[in-house]
């Protein structure tokens, strides 16, 4: 593969609970604030897991442009990453189209992923409706409203964006994917821009497989802000969350021409599947798997392990986080430098499934950016083998300021054994 | 129920599915759904599912084919209900 173009992130759009703009995201961040919350919804539904954190899909009434749109949308999903979308375009500087317009940019594309989308609109209305044997009642909507790509469409419709529209899905490893394939798409030159991240809505009906699967840390209803604990020696199971984050990537002459404000450059990444061999299974990784897809990233970026300077873990709280921090050790071969900075951003979000990757990018990129490492809440008592391992100062439990980061990792790691990184640097010309 | 009612029930429907509020500064009997209202086309099934609820009557996919204007809403709906007084 022939890629010379370089690509940066010209604009961020996050939609988390408590936190719409980048600031208050940021203030959230550098505060070290959980976002967990009791949630009675999912107490009444019987949940033995009652913490979330969920963000709000509904769209601001005074919102022209989009509230056009509105009409037509149900899907909490394509909601969120309408809004974050929109967040993105603005903050990228980018001039709103005018709908009536017929002109479209066709060197614009989009790539929106989410995992569990529309499953709300199957469950309360085409199940019922289908079982009543009346299909006709479904009216015009529910296509667009749940199929994969629906959040891409509309999208490129609101923003007349005219290079391909496409959706991915790679469990939790979606966010990152999605921001690497918009990485591929201009460095190709396929595209010249890219709207680029992932959503995720909140459903009591999709947290429930979680929930059956016992992977939810249940032991925490009285303390939300207690529950997610990665890295923790009582670590009991993730913490679910909802959300969306949308980057604006662009190749980087274009940026400039446009003088862009340019936050940082996407050095590239890389992604592989342990095919669930080697003691990898649908839900836990094959190690061989993980450390070439580390390495490989390396690779491809043409960085050394060396100059990483944080990273940020996929790391949700469960079992499995000593054995990724094992694997990024096992995968960087670290001689005379200390290991880097490392914390998880879903100590203080959850886990918000596909969107998760996309949103702990803007994480990274906003501590890269104002120069901090967050806090890693509830790593008081650090897991033994991983403080074993990188030492207690590598995880930090209040912020650290790091006025000097220039290189950031970022990894996500999903059901059906799949892996994906991602290399963020500052920019520099 | 009379023509004028249906009509005054109709437009509250077709305001669900309009855009932008200045199409209705205009507007008259023949104005075209699609046309004039800007009514996106695939709506036009959500339209006729809100007024078989509302007038609690049947509309068949033929029927729907030669639905244009906001009058031709009109006369179908005043049509079946007399079908189903007789």
């Amino acid at each position: 593969m022939i890629e010379t173009k370089r690509v940066v992130v010209t604009g961020m759009g996050v939609v988390a609970p408590e936190a719409e703009t980048l600031q208050e995201f940021n203030e959230i961040l550098y505060s070290g604030r959980s976002l967990i919350r009791h949630i009675d919804e999912l107490e009444e539904y019987g949940f033995d897991a009652q913490n979330g954190a969920i963000a709000n899909p509904e769209i601001d009434e005074k919102n022209e442009l989009l509230r056009l749109f509105e009409i037509d949308l149900t899907s909490d999903f394509i909601k969120l990453a309408v809004k974050a979308a929109y967040n993105a375009w603005l903050d990228a500087g980018l001039p709103l189209p005018d709908p009536d317009s017929d002109e479209v940019d066709f060197h614009t594309g989009v790539m929106i992923g989410g995992v569990i989308s529309g499953i709300e609109m199957l469950v309360k209305k085409v199940i019922p409706i289908v079982d009543q044997k009346r299909p006709k009642r479904l009216g015009s909507m529910i296509v667009q409203n749940t199929m994969p790509s629906g959040a891409s469409a509309y999208i490129s419709s609101i923003f007349a964006l005219g290079n391909h529209a496409l959706s991915l899905n790679s469990a939790c490893s979606t966010g990152v994917d999605s921001i690497n394939w918009g990485y591929h798409s201009i460095a190709s030159g396929w595209a010249e821009r890219m709207v680029v991240g992932a959503a995720d809505a909140y459903n009591p009906y999709s947290w429930a497989g979680f929930e059956g699967m016992r992977v939810l840390n249940r032991s925490s209803n009285d303390a939300p802000e207690k529950a997610s604990r990665p890295m923790s020696a009582s670590a009991k199971g993730f913490v679910p969350g909802s959300g969306a984050g949308v980057l604006i990537l662009e190749e980087l002459n274009v940026a400039r021409a446009r003088g862009a404000r340019i936050y940082a450059e996407v050095l590239g990444g890389f992604s592989n599947c342990g095919a669930l061999r080697g003691g990898g299974s649908m839900t836990f990784p094959n190690r061989e798997g993980v450390i070439r897809a580390l390495k490989s990233t390396f690779e491809v970026c043409r960085i050394r392990a060396e100059e990483i300077d944080y990273i940020n873990g996929h790391l949700s709280g469960t079992m499995a986080d000593p054995f990724e921090v094992q694997n990024w050790y096992d995968a960087m071969q670290l001689k005379d430098k200390a290991f880097p900075y490392i914390n998880s951003t879903k100590s203080i979000l959850g886990h918000s499934l596909g969107a998760a990757g996309s949103i702990e990018i803007i994480a990274t990129l906003l501590q890269l950016q104002h120069g901090y490492v967050h806090a890693s809440l509830n790593t008081e008592d650090l897991h033994p083998q991983i403080e074993k391992l990188i030492g207690r100062d590598s995880v930090p439990l209040k912020r650290v300021d790091f006025p000097d980061m220039r290189i950031a990792a970022k990894a996500n790691f999903g059901f059906g054994d799949v892996n994906s990184a991602i290399i963020l640097k500052k920019y520099e010309e | 129920m009379n023509k004028e009612e249906i009509k005054e029930k109709v437009i509250s429907i077709l305001k669900k599915y309009t855009r932008r509020e200045e199409v209705w500064e205009n507007f008259n009997d023949n104005s075209d759904i699609l046309n004039d209202l800007k009514i996106n086309s695939a709506r036009l099934v959500d339209i006729i599912l809100d007024i078989e609820d509302e007038f609690d009557l049947e509309v068949d996919d033929e029927a729907m084919d030669h639905i244009h204007t906001i009058n031709d809403v009109v006369e179908i709906i005043a049509e079946k209900k007399a079908e189903k007084k007789d």
